[in-house]
C-alpha cells in the first residue's frame, strides 16, 4: 500500500494496533468467564471455540455503541471490538487499511466508494435468515410497491454485486449482499419553535431573511449539500436532474445561492460535529439549522424546545450497515455471520429504534418493543406512558408525538438519500470556496 | 596531546599506523559529536519534508493516492481565488494577531522588568503571566464562546447595565473572536522574549540616558527599543508561525465561517486528498520560511543571544 507513507497514516495504525492488543488481552479474561449457555436460536456448531474469536469492528458513531458490543458477548460469547471515527476517516481507513477490520460499519454512500475497491466480499443472502424481513427500501428501493424511488445513493442500488466475487453493483436484488442495513433514519432541519415565530414548513425556510445571522448548516460537504440542493429545489432557483449526483452546472448553481446568503450574513456558523450543532441550538446562537435526530433529542433533553421539523419537500435520508472485510474466513467468517444474524434478531433493533433510528427488521424489533414504546416511535401516536431512552432517561414524557409522525409518514417521503457523486472532487472544491468565501 | 606522545615512540610501522589513527580521531570527533543532532534532523525534519514535497506531485482520486509527477495540485492551488483570500484572510489574523501581542508584550515586559523592582516579584509577576497556560489551548479558547455568545456572559451583562439594547452579534463567530482568541493565547510568547531581552539591558545605559538628559520617551525609544529588537524579533517569529499554521482556533472561533491556510489544509487530509494537502503545506511553508527571513533581515538575533 503506497498510502502508508502519507504522514498522518503512522499514527492511527499504532493507536490501532496498541488498542488491539489492549483489548484481545482483556477479551481473553472476560470470555473464559461468560459461560457458552447464552447462546439461543443460532447454530451452535462453533459454540465452543467461537468464543476465542474476537471480530474488530469499526464504523461512523452512531452505530458503534457499546452496549451492543456487551449484549453480543452476552448473547454470542465471542468479542466485539469497537472503533469510532468520522465518515472521512472511515471511508479512508475501509480502503487503505482493509486488514485493520473484520467488519465495517459504513454509510451506504461509503460503500458506493468503498466496495469497488475490492476490499470487502458480499455477503451470500441465503445465511442470512431475517433476509426476507428487510424493510423493502434495501431490497427493491420502494417502502410501499408504490412509492417512488428516492434521489442520491439509495440503498438498493448498492446493496447487491453480481457475484460471490464481483465488485460491480447489481442494477436488482442478486444473492450477494455488499451491506447489511442496521441503521437509518430520515433527517430535516432543527427548529427553536420559541424563537422562529412563525410555522416551519419548507426547506426554502433555512435561507429566509427573517433569519439572517440566526441559521446554521452542516460542513460536511458531501451531506451539506444535498441540505443546500433541497433548500434550492424548495426556493424553486434549481430543478434538478438528480440532487444526489449533481451535474457541475448545478453544483455551481447551488453554492452560488449559498454563497451569496452568506455574504448577506444569513449563516451564524457551519458546524462539524455533534456537540456543536447542539451547542448552537441550546444556546439560542442558532433558531434554525441542518440536525440529526439524536442532537435535536440532546437539546430537549436540557429542557429547552427544540422540534425536528417535518417539511413539504420531505426528508434527506441516510443508512449504513454492516459489511464483512475481504479477508476474513472460517471460523471468524462464521462468527461474523452469527454476528449479523444476531444484528437483525431484534434487540439491536430495538435499541436503535428507541434512540429514534429506524432498525431494518422491523418483525423482531417489535418483539423486544412494549406497545407503548412501538406505538410512539413506530406508529407515531401520542406516548401513553413515558418514553425512556435505552439508557432508562426520559426521554418524552406521556402524551408526546414524535416529529414527523410514523416510520410510514416519515421513510415514506424521503426525497433523496446521502450520495457520493461523479463530480465528488469538483463539488468538494466549490464547497470549501463557499466555506471559504 | 598524549597521543603524540605515543607516536614517537620506536616500532616504526606501528608508530605510521597509530600516527594515521591519532590524526583520523580528532579529525572524525567534531562529525561524531554533531552526529546525533544530524541524524535527527534528517529522521524528523528533513524526511517527513522531503516526504510532503514527494507527495505533493502524486495525483489522487476519492479514496486513493497515486504516486506519480504532476503538477495539478499546485495548478489548482495557486489558480483558484479561495486559495489567495485565504492566504490574505490568514495574513490578516497574522497581522494583526502580531500588532496586538505585540503591544501587550511589551507593555506588559516593560513593567516587569522596569516598575518591578524585587527579584522576587518579578518572578512571582512573570509566573503570574503564565497561570492561564496551566490549562489546555482548546480550553482557553472554547471558554470564550459561552463568554461572548448571543445569550452570553457579556451580552446579557451590558443589557442589564442598560449599555445596549441588542445583543451585540460581532462578538461571537466573527474575525474579532478570532483575533481575539490569538491574542489571548499567544500574548505570552510575546511577553517571554522581550521580558529577556530587556532583562539584559545594562541599567548603566538607562542611567546615562537620564543623565544625558533624555526624557523617559526618549529613553524608551532611542535605548530600550534598539535594545529589546532581538526578544521582539524571536516573538514575532513565534506568534506569526503559529497563526499562519493554525487551523482550530479559526474553525472555533469563527463558527467555521472563516478560513485559514491550516483548515483549508486539515479540509483537504479529512477529504483524503493528501497530494492537494500536501502541495498547500509545501507553498505555507516556503511563505512562513520567507516571513521569518525577512524578520531575521531586518533585526540580528544572533547579535545578542
Amino acid at each position: 500500500m503506497t498510502e502508508t507513507r502519507t504522514p498522518s497514516k503512522p499514527a492511527t495504525l499504532s493507536t490501532g494496533v496498541s488498542r488491539r492488543t489492549l483489548l484481545k488481552g482483556s477479551a481473553a479474561v472476560a470470555g473464559a468467564a461468560v459461560g457458552s449457555g447464552a447462546i439461543t436460536g443460532f447454530p451452535t456448531i462453533w459454540a465452543q471455540n467461537i468464543k476465542n474469536v474476537t471480530l474488530r469492528q469499526f464504523g461512523t458513531g452512531v452505530s458503534n455503541l457499546n452496549a451492543v458490543a456487551d449484549k453480543v458477548k452476552e448473547d454470542l460469547g465471542f468479542t466485539l471490538q469497537m472503533t469510532a471515527l468520522d465518515s472521512d476517516a472511515v471511508t479512508q481507513r475501509a480502503v487503505t487499511q482493509p486488514k485493520s477490520y473484520d467488519i465495517a460499519d459504513i454509510e451506504y454512500w461509503i460503500c458506493k466508494k468503498v466496495f469497488p475497491a475490492g476490499v470487502m466480499q458480499p455477503m451470500d443472502v441465503k445465511k442470512i435468515k431475517n433476509f426476507d424481513k428487510i424493510v423493502p427500501i434495501f431490497i427493491t428501493g420502494k417502502l410501499t410497491p408504490d412509492s417512488a424511488i428516492a434521489q442520491g445513493t439509495a440503498p438498493h442500488t448498492v446493496g447487491f454485486v453480481e457475484g460471490k466475487d464481483s465488485t460491480k453493483f447489481a442494477k436488482s436484488q442478486t444473492e450477494w449482499m455488499t451491506l447489511i442495513p442496521t441503521i437509518y433514519n430520515a433527517d430535516t432541519l432543527g427548529i427553536r419553535p420559541d424563537l422562529v415565530g412563525r410555522p416551519i414548513s419548507s426547506w426554502k425556510d433555512l435561507l429566509d431573511p427573517a433569519f439572517k445571522g440566526k441559521a446554521s448548516l452542516l460542513n460536511i460537504p458531501s451531506i451539506g449539500i444535498m441540505d443546500a440542493a433541497m433548500v434550492c429545489e424548495a426556493m424553486g432557483e434549481i430543478k434538478y436532474g438528480d440532487k444526489g449526483n449533481m451535474t457541475k452546472e448545478e453544483i455551481d448553481k447551488t453554492l452560488k445561492i449559498m454563497t451569496d446568503a452568506k455574504k448577506a450574513g444569513q449563516f451564524r456558523a457551519f458546524w462539524k460535529t455533534f456537540d456543536e450543532s447542539v451547542n448552537l441550538m441550546s444556546s439560542g446562537e442558532v433558531i434554525i439549522q441542518s440536525m440529526w435526530s439524536p442532537a435535536v433529542a440532546a437539546v430537549r433533553a436540557k429542557g429547552i424546545q427544540c422540534v425536528y421539523q417535518p417539511l413539504k419537500e420531505g426528508y434527506r435520508a441516510w443508512g449504513g450497515g454492516l459489511g464483512i472485510a475481504k479477508h476474513l474466513s472460517g471460523l471468524e467468517l462464521e462468527a461474523a455471520y452469527e454476528y449479523i444474524n444476531w444484528y437483525l434478531s431484534g434487540w439491536v433493533g430495538a435499541y436503535l429504534n428507541r434512540q429514534g433510528y429506524y432498525s431494518a427488521v422491523l418483525d423482531t424489533a417489535k418483539q423486544h418493543m412494549s406497545p407503548e414504546e412501538w406505538a410512539f416511535w413506530m406508529e407515531g401516536q401520542p406516548a401513553k406512558a413515558d418514553i425512556l431512552s435505552p439508557e432508562g432517561k426520559v426521554m418524552e414524557k406521556a402524551g408526546a408525538v414524535r416529529d414527523g409522525g410514523s416510520f410510514q409518514d416519515r421513510m415514506g417521503r424521503v426525497a433523496c438519500w446521502n450520495a457520493v457523486m461523479d463530480e465528488d472532487r469538483y463539488m468538494v472544491r466549490k464547497w470549501n470556496e463557499f466555506i471559504a468565501a | 596531546m598524549t597521543l603524540t606522545a605515543e607516536t614517537s615512540r620506536p616500532s616504526v610501522t606501528a608508530a605510521a599506523g597509530r600516527a594515521r589513527r591519532g590524526r583520523l580521531l580528532p579529525r572524525v570527533a567534531p562529525y561524531l559529536q554533531a552526529a546525533p543532532l544530524t541524524v535527527t534532523l534528517l529522521l524528523f525534519l528533513l524526511v517527513p519534508i522531503l516526504t510532503i514535497v514527494a507527495v505533493s506531485f502524486w495525483d489522487y482520486d476519492s479514496v486513493r493516492i497515486y504516486p506519480d509527477f504532476v503538477l495539478t495540485n499546485y495548478s489548482e492551488l495557486l489558480t483558484s481565488p479561495v486559495t489567495w483570500k485565504t492566504y490574505l484572510n490568514t495574513l490578516k489574523y497574522a497581522a494583526l494577531t502580531w500588532a496586538i501581542t505585540l503591544g501587550i508584550g511589551f507593555t506588559v515586559a516593560y513593567f516587569l522588568a522596569f516598575h518591578v523592582r524585587s527579584t522576587t516579584w518579578q518572578m512571582v509577576l512573570f509566573l503570574v503571566c503564565t497561570i492561564p497556560f496551566w490549562t489546555s489551548n482548546i480550553i482557553r479558547m472554547i471558554s470564550w464562546i459561552p463568554f461572548l455568545g448571543r445569550n452570553g456572559l457579556l451580552n446579557s451583562g451590558l443589557i442589564s447595565a442598560g449599555v445596549i439594547d441588542e445583543p451585540l452579534e460581532f462578538l461571537l463567530f466573527s474575525d474579532f473572536s478570532v483575533v481575539l482568541a490569538f491574542v489571548h493565547l499567544y500574548a505570552l510568547f510575546m511577553v517571554v522574549p522581550i521580558f529577556n531581552s530587556m532583562m539584559r539591558i545594562d541599567r548603566a545605559l538607562i542611567e546615562a540616558a537620564r543623565d544625558g538628559g533624555a526624557s523617559a520617551a526618549q529613553t524608551l525609544w532611542n535605548v530600550i527599543l534598539p535594545l529589546t529588537k532581538p526578544g521582539i524579533a524571536i516573538g514575532s517569529i513565534f506568534v506569526v508561525t503559529l497563526v499562519m499554521g493554525d487551523f482550530i482556533t479559526v474553525r472555533l472561533m469563527s463558527g467555521g465561517q472563516s478560513a485559514s491556510i491550516g483548515l483549508m489544509i486539515a479540509n483537504e487530509i479529512s477529504l483524503l486528498q493528501y497530494p492537494a494537502a500536501a502541495a498547500n503545506a509545501v507553498v505555507l511553508l516556503a511563505v512562513v520560511l520567507i516571513m521569518v527571513v525577512a524578520m531575521l533581515r531586518v533585526v540580528d538575533i544572533r547579535k545578542e543571544l
